[in-house]
């Protein structure tokens, strides 16, 4: 797979390809496997996805230890905000689903981590859904998204207890933003200037989660990662350029991710974590757990 | 090399691909290591896997696949109920397996027993579901399980590879990649061989009758 996002980009644009095109005959070439057969793969992953959007819809679960749940469902039905009957609320609601799913150990795609699992599936199928586009362009949008993050995995990280949340949300952000991207029409250039755009965003991000169990922030986190890809795609297509070239933000992220001090890498030793009511309700929680024998 | 479908997955049960899908697949892969569900399991966690397994579900993930549950079984999330009632007897206890910056932050021991077999196994869950077992019964390994693997200590004597790679092509196995590592010359030499096909029971109890081979493991994919 490729090492550098600037050499996808430019062996997509020599050929006339898209970026999706690239990764699948890429990834075919590693793996020795057809492209229809990694392509059925990804279409089962998507099948996951969107079982795991539906099912967090609903809204009746809660979480292992009951510190998150049902907040999908408000953002569908509640009272609106500006941005009711938008795209881009019924993409907050998905992801907040997805990561409802995950907390209560339910079947999710991680994708690129289970941590950061709602941002994706939010982004591309609701985007695709208001689009009316089919499947195939969504199982072309993840090829291109595990391009991208295949990209993070090997220049920097997908680890939030290596990298804090900046490469789990932070990642999963860029992936879908520039996935998304050309899924809606854009060039292999505006999809990374896309991925630059949304992975600035979330440089610095830590991984603080509450007891440290991927519940709060982590639910919310999926939330503003997904809006932050929403907010860089609508700049990419717009024409916006980001002038550090991706790979360079990429390889930002992960200096930022090795210097950041243990307790802001998955740890629940600062941030939010940390908090006094972070603490009072961890160890509430905790015990809750402890006590069901769950 | 990084696959499109590890970052595209896996699917998995919530809420942590490195704390629940990669403890899960650690799980697994030190049940390989004796040949089916262990009658004892001793989990040594470090670093993060420690601190913030419990919440989620690092232990139940990790029982579930000593019990060879995969990392998208739902029947994880009761993991440890079930290992009580299948006389899976298992202890967890926090440690310290080396200085922060040695020993990645999601590092597991494992030490297994079933029958006459024990054996301890060292692995990290290094992000994304993705895994590196590190050490097995104190010889340094790098096994990924994103192969079928063949693990073995031999003699180290003239033509043992060719031997074993004749053994793997008689049974129509083909050879991936192939690591050969020795302490000092003529001592033990330590082999990992990571083949296209799962290996079936017969190409490793060949390789085992070798009277220069001191034990074999096999090891199976397990990743997505």
């Amino acid at each position: 797979m490729y090492h550098s996002l600037a050499d996808a980009i430019r062996d997509a644009e020599a050929s006339g390809k898209t970026l999706a095109q690239v990764a699948l005959e890429a990834e075919s070439r590693d793996q020795g496997r057809p492209v229809a057969e990694i392509r059925d793969a990804l279409g089962r992953a998507l099948g996951v996805m969107r079982g795991a959007v539906s099912r967090g819809l609903v809204g009746d679960l809660h979480s292992t230890s009951g510190l998150v749940g049902g907040d999908a469902a408000k953002l569908r039905e509640g009272p609106g905000g500006p941005l009711v009957g938008t795209p881009f609320r019924d993409v907050l609601a998905r992801a907040l689903a997805v990561q409802e799913v995950n907390a209560a150990m339910g079947v999710i795609v991680a994708a690129p981590t289970a941590g950061g699992a709602g941002v994706l599936p939010a982004v591309l199928t609701g985007l695709a859904d208001a689009r009316r586009l089919g499947d195939d362009a969504v199982i072309d949008a993840l090829a291109t998204a595990g391009l991208i993050g295949a990209v993070v995995a090997q220049r920097a990280s997908l680890s939030g207890a290596e990298g804090g949340c900046q490469a789990e949300t932070g990642a999963a952000a860029g992936m879908a933003a520039g996935a998304a991207t050309e899924m809606l029409g854009g060039s292999p250039s505006q999809a990374g200037h896309a991925v630059a755009l949304a992975q600035q965003g979330t440089l610095g991000l830590v991984c603080d989660p509450l007891g440290g169990l991927v519940e709060l922030p982590c639910v919310f986190r999926n939330a503003t990662g997904a809006a932050i890809a929403m907010a860089a795609i609508e700049m990419a297509l717009a024409g916006i350029t980001f002038a550090i070239p991706v790979d360079e933000v990429i390889d930002t992220m992960g200096e930022i991710g090795r210097a950041m001090d243990v307790r802001y890498r998955e740890t629940a030793g600062g941030g939010l974590a940390a908090t006094p009511t972070g603490r009072r309700l961890a160890r509430e929680r905790l015990f809750q757990i402890k006590r069901s024998g769950g | 090399m990084v696959s499109l479908l590890d970052i595209i997955g896996p699917v998995m049960v919530g809420p942590s691909s490195s704390h629940t899908a990669g403890a899960c697949r650690l799980g697994l892969l030190a049940r390989c290591l004796v040949g089916g569900t262990p009658e004892h399991a001793r989990v040594e966690l470090h670093g993060s896997f420690a601190r913030t397994g419990e919440g989620h579900g690092t232990d139940k993930a990790i029982v579930g696949g000593l019990m060879g549950f995969r990392p998208d079984d739902e029947r994880i999330r009761d993991a440890l109920g079930i290992a009580e009632r299948e006389g899976l007897d298992y202890r967890f206890e926090k440690t310290t397996l080396g200085e922060e910056n040695e020993v990645h932050p999601n590092t597991v021991r494992i030490t297994v027993e079933r029958r006459d077999r024990s054996t301890v196994m060292v692995g990290s869950s290094l992000g994304a579901g993705r895994v590196l077992v590190t050490e097995i019964d104190g010889y340094p390994v790098e096994v990924t399980g994103n192969y079928h693997t063949i693990v073995l200590v031999a003699e180290d004597i003239p033509g043992s590879v060719a031997r074993i790679a004749t053994i793997l092509a008689e049974d129509g196995i083909n050879i991936a990649t192939l690591r050969l590592t020795r302490k000092a010359r003529g001592g033990d030499a330590f082999m990992v061989i990571e083949v296209d096909e799962a290996p079936d029971e017969k190409a490793g109890a060949d390789i085992g009758a070798l009277p220069w081979v001191r034990w074999v493991y096999r090891l199976d994919k397990v990743s997505a």
